[in-house]
């Protein structure tokens, strides 16, 4: 609509139309642009400030210095979250990929059902974590779960209650969590790998290299741009979990499984410790920026 | 339920029986009301569907103007957007609760609704910016030579060469949304809780005998829409994220 009038001005009164024509885009961009600054940057910088002021229960503006970042590094149940994010981080990125990449290299075997089990392999990603933790949280019962089947299998003295076990909870997250994303990881891998050269691995076929050979000093490094951004995809997806472990085991058996995000969520809304969740939100957002925006300006640059 | 307990992992119900199903739906209880996860899901419906529409068109807007109406500016712009691609949305938390709170849509499906539409608004912008980028310039160009304008290009052009990309936003920003808990958790109100938070309430409430069979069927329901999506039209979804996420 604006469209029509836009031109048929620029027809007949050229300075003014032409100008206006100028600007359509620009208008039309402002508001979602300036909401979406305001959202990103605006509330970023407010939720600096209140880390470091003296809220707790209530926002409080008073400006107290790094006082809730000295409580935040001095707070165990902080280091037990920065630990577990350490655990679940690293397996999760590791398992993740490397059954991913698996999986990938298998169906890209020119198997027949390919496409059935591509499909299939995707659908853990359409799940929300939610529902993927309650169903784990049923597998993995000690008294329902696996351990029962193994029992009824004749291995009396298989135990497996990682679940409420504060040492070992933290590892059915990365089952879960693994289990949920490989798929998606395979998808990326498998698309990479159908975009290498068939005629590379003729030729190497043609030199004599064996199969696994090729895998390794081939395939694998020509996959880096694929494994670059699986990696960042997953680690920011690890920082950012909150959904699954609250689902699992709610942080616990105690605070056992917390991690950063939950850590945020509970000191935030329900232990009345505004200003420390602020501090831990700091945190976070720091550690992802650490990653991201290297890639990022990398990335935009690369494109010009 | 005495199934559940006897039997194990792997073995099928001997007696194969909706009524979990039913319980699921209308009558398990999430802390102290007993409704089932029925409320949730409208609630989860009701906060979907605009959320998802009015986030896919901005970006397709927004996208177009990043990739054909570039102007001084506009790439640190995108790249500024960028940047809430991947920000911990922990970080928004606390404050959006209190401007939430002074629009006065805290608590309410309206509040949500924004908090997904804004949070949404980056990947969209992104998914649609870099398939446009790869629609040749001249069609634009032509067409500016024929006297249309911006709206116009976008309408006639743009729009209708733009099927697949949108599908994969619109399946993403679904997926996202539906499956979202965080959100749902902290910005929602007694009233407009959504299907995760709901699910999570009834699998967490504690009654004498752990009901899993109502677990189970309740979260094959939070469940079913984006498995049902994802059936549908998961193929296209594939194609289109991958081809994105190798090249950029």
């Amino acid at each position: 609509m604006t469209a029509g009038a836009g031109t048929a001005v620029a027809r007949s009164a050229e300075p003014f139309g032409a100008r206006l024509a100028r600007w359509v885009p620009k208008l039309v961009l402002a508001p979602s642009f300036v909401l979406a600054f305001l959202f990103i940057y605006g509330l970023m910088a407010w939720n600096g400030y209140l880390s470091l002021s003296a809220s707790r229960l209530l926002p409080n503006y008073e400006f107290v210095g790094i006082e809730q970042y000295q409580r935040l590094f001095e707070s165990e149940r902080w280091w037990v979250a920065l630990t577990n994010l350490g655990i679940f981080g690293g397996l999760f990125i590791g398992c993740g990929m490397t059954i991913g990449l698996l999986l990938a290299i298998l169906l890209d075997q020119k198997i027949r059902v390919e496409g059935v089990l591509r499909t299939i392999y995707l659908y853990p990603m359409a799940l929300s974590f939610i529902v993927t933790g309650t169903a784990w949280k049923w597998i993995l019962n000690p008294g329902l779960g696996l351990e029962k089947l193994a029992h009824e299998w004749g291995f009396a003295g298989f135990s497996f209650d990682w679940l409420i076990n504060p040492d070992r909870a933290i590892y059915t997250i990365v089952i879960a969590g693994v289990w949920q994303s490989a798929g998606f990881v395979m998808a990326l891998f498998l698309a990479g790998l159908r975009g290498i050269d068939d005629s590379i691995l003729k030729a190497a076929q043609i030199d004599g290299a064996s199969l696994p050979r090729i895998y390794w000093r081939i395939i694998i490094p020509c996959l880096r741009p694929v494994f670059f951004s699986t990696l960042m995809v997953l680690s920011h997806l690890a920082i950012k979990s909150f959904d699954l472990v609250m689902a699992l085991t709610a942080g616990g058996p105690g605070f056992a499984t917390d991690v950063p995000a939950t850590f945020m969520y509970t000191m935030a809304f329900s232990r009345g410790q505004i200003g420390l969740g602020a501090a831990s939100a700091t945190i976070m957002l720091a550690t992802v920026a650490a990653i991201v925006v290297p890639y990022l300006y990398s990335e935009l640059r690369g494109r010009r | 339920m005495a199934q559940i307990r006897d039997g194990n992992l792997l073995s099928l119900p001997t007696a194969p029986t909706l009524a979990a199903w039913g319980a699921a739906w209308s009558s398990a209880c999430t802390g102290v009301d007993c409704g089932g996860l029925k409320p949730f899901f409208l609630n989860s419906v009701l906060m979907v569907i605009p959320a998802v529409l009015v986030s896919t068109v901005l970006g397709a807007v927004n996208g177009y103007i990043f990739s054909k109406w570039r102007f001084r500016g506009s790439e640190t712009m995108f790249a500024m957007m960028l940047f809430g691609v991947f920000m911990p949305m922990q970080v928004v938390l606390l404050p959006m609760s209190q401007i939430l709170g002074w629009l006065g849509i805290a608590n309410s499906i309206w509040g949500l609704v924004l908090v997904h539409v804004i949070a949404g608004l980056p990947s969209t912008t992104l998914f649609f910016r870099n398939y446009y980028v790869g629609l040749p310039d001249e069609l634009v160009k032509a067409a500016m030579l024929d006297g249309a304008g911006f709206w116009r290009i976008f309408w006639r052009i743009v729009l209708p060469l733009s099927t697949p990309i949108t599908v994969v936003t619109l399946i993403w920003q679904f997926t996202n949304i539906w499956n979202d808990f965080l959100y749902g958790i902290v910005f929602s109100g007694a009233a407009s809780k959504p299907v995760t938070v709901g699910l999570n309430n009834l699998a967490n409430t504690s009654s004498v005998v752990k009901e899993y069979n109502v677990d189970m069927a309740a979260a094959m329901i939070a469940a079913l829409p984006t498995l049902i999506v994802y059936i549908v039209a998961g193929k296209y979804f594939v194609r289109g994220l991958t081809a994105g996420a190798v090249k950029g």
